[in-house]
């Protein structure tokens, strides 16, 4: 996931970072393809890079040879709604049919089953970002048909596109998942199979959504991951097996 | 001023708190002195709870939270607020809940002393369904629809930094979070270091002063106040207790037994630290200094 998630962006984008497999995603590419990716966390550290593999979105090690350090009001006011991010990575609870994301609740607000812990800058990043990219393991529970509360809007919610809600973005364009990417339907909104991992069926992804899938015509294989990606991730990136185990990724956010 | 007598002077039941830090300079020593001072039905804001307002929640001090991430950052789940919001067994907790944006946006409207800011989101989203507080407005110049928080004035705001003069000049360097919004939104302020440096040390680099001595009420000196958390170029953050977190806040009675040794169980910071030697060997920081400029003219 995090070698996939890595190859969507291209040299000199700016982007916001999450913690966990976004960071490691990011900090890839930059030691890839994507030499001048400018990695910018909500915390206020632009231009971080950090030495060593941040613990939070808040590490010190984000803040030790980055290009600016600013206020978390700049960094949602100067950065973000100014538009000059142009992907933001997500992650979630619950991603749903059209890309709305759920870390809030599950279960109704008022009394919920399980108490997530709410948007942070989630909601405004699926808002602003040029484009945003999800990454989440394919479990039935983990894309619902309907996510239980949107937290951060996709393609339609409540019946409306994005167009017609004023959202500058153009929201999640792509979910990378533990076995295939699915693509936002350019004329529907909604998520779609459009390229498999080698080894995995359609059918394996197909049980891993809860809403019939629809899948692109035009559908592509997904490189394995190269001996380069490998030997970064686990022997330099996350050397400690934080966020990477043996068979894939730990954790999302 | 001791941490006792700030808390003592300046949080009283009921009051609207915050102690902010992002992940940065989260001040747990106040925290702690709250909790032995068993202040009682607190608002506690904040953009992100972290440990310190879990212990608070568990320790009885909150009947309402204005936050917009709640969780052990990079780790988990805070589990006696999920206890709280969940109904198992602990106090109910109110929530008011926004995004991080709508949180700076609340602090800058409360530090420019306006009645609300507006802010380009919240479009889509379920959260002004879940808070009522969030509304919108029309602008009076394009007619565009904006969303609108409303200013929060904390009526204590207690900041960490990590040097500060008697007067309370507090300088900041790392990550700056929205302290120094949080601070101006306040009715009182108390400024917590790891330093307290003579004037001419403030002067000599006035950029990096955050929060002015004349919005502050009281400089208490607590070294290593803010561990867990860290504090810039003197010590790193303590990953192996955020994680151990998870483990003791599952549990209510290892919750209980945290706070009863290291809270209620010592008188002060002192006391605090010393129940765990080694950790400047542990998380002191490494040198890194910055070039330092010309302010000639």
């Amino acid at each position: 996931m995090a070698a996939v998630a890595a190859r969507e962006l291209g040299d000199g984008e700016v982007v916001f970072v999450g913690i966990g497999l976004p960071n490691l995603a990011c900090n890839l590419a930059r030691g890839t393809h994507a030499p001048h990716l400018v990695l910018i966390y909500e915390s206020g550290a632009v231009g971080a890079v950090p030495e060593r593999l941040p613990v939070s979105i808040g590490d010190p090690a984000l803040v030790t040879g980055s290009l600016m350090v600013c206020g978390m009001a700049d960094v949602f006011q100067l950065f973000l709604q100014n538009g000059k991010i142009e992907v933001g990575f997500l992650g979630g609870a619950q991603v749903d049919r059209y890309g709305n994301i759920n870390t809030t609740v599950i279960g109704t607000y008022e009394r919920p089953t399980v108490r997530l812990p709410g948007s942070g800058g989630a909601a405004e990043i699926a808002i602003h970002a040029r484009r945003t990219l999800i990454v989440a393991k394919l479990h039935p529970r983990a894309f619902p048909e309907r996510v239980d509360f949107v937290t951060s809007p996709g393609q339609r919610t409540a019946g409306k596109s994005r167009r017609e809600l004023g959202m500058p973005g153009a929201g999640p364009l792509k979910v990378i998942t533990d076995g295939a990417i699915l693509e936002a339907d350019p004329g529907t909104g909604e998520l779609v199979l459009a390229a498999l991992y080698p080894g995995v069926g359609a059918d394996v992804v197909r049980a891993g959504v809860s809403w019939p899938l629809a899948s692109r015509p035009d559908l592509a294989t997904v490189p394995p991951p190269s001996p380069t990606e490998l030997r970064l991730l686990r022997e330099v990136l996350d050397p400690n097996g934080l966020f990477l185990t043996s068979t894939g990724d730990k954790r999302t956010e | 001023m001791t941490m006792k007598a700030a808390v003592a002077a300046f949080v009283h039941d009921g009051d609207v708190v915050v102690i902010e830090g992002f992940t940065h300079l989260i001040c747990f020593a106040a925290g702690h002195e709250i909790i032995r001072q068993q202040r009682r039905a607190l608002t506690l804001a904040r953009l992100t709870p972290d440990l310190i307002y879990d212990q608070m929640i568990a320790a009885g001090c909150a009947k309402k939270l204005v936050f917009s991430w709640a969780g052990n950052p990079g780790v988990g789940s805070l589990h006696a607020f999920r206890r709280a919001v969940e109904g198992k067994g602990a106090p109910p907790l109110e929530l008011e809940e926004y995004s991080h944006f709508g949180m700076v946006a609340r602090f800058s409207a409360g530090a420019a002393r306006l009645p609300f800011w507006a802010l380009r989101n919240y479009m889509g989203t379920d959260l002004p369904r879940a808070n009522p507080q969030i509304r919108s407005v029309t602008c009076p110049y394009t007619g565009e629809a904006l969303a609108t928080v409303p200013a929060l004035n904390p009526d204590v705001a207690i900041v960490h930094a990590q040097r500060a003069d008697a007067a309370g000049n507090a300088q900041i360097w790392g990550l700056v979070g929205v302290q120094k919004e949080a601070a101006f939104a306040s009715e009182r302020v108390v400024v917590v270091v790891e330093e307290l440096v003579d004037e001419h040390v403030i002067r000599s680099d006035p950029n990096r002063t955050v929060i002015p001595g004349m919005i502050v009420d009281a400089v208490v000196v607590e070294p290593w106040g803010a561990h867990p958390s860290y504090a810039q170029g003197y010590y790193d953050r303590d990953n192996a207790f955020y994680v151990a977190w998870e483990a003791i806040s599952r549990d209510p009675g290892e919750l209980r037994r945290y706070l009863d040794e290291f809270v209620y169980g010592v008188a002060d910071r002192q006391a605090y630290l010393a129940r765990q030697p080694g950790l400047a060997a542990r998380l002191g920081a490494k040198a890194r200094y910055s070039g330092g400029v010309n302010y000639g003219f």
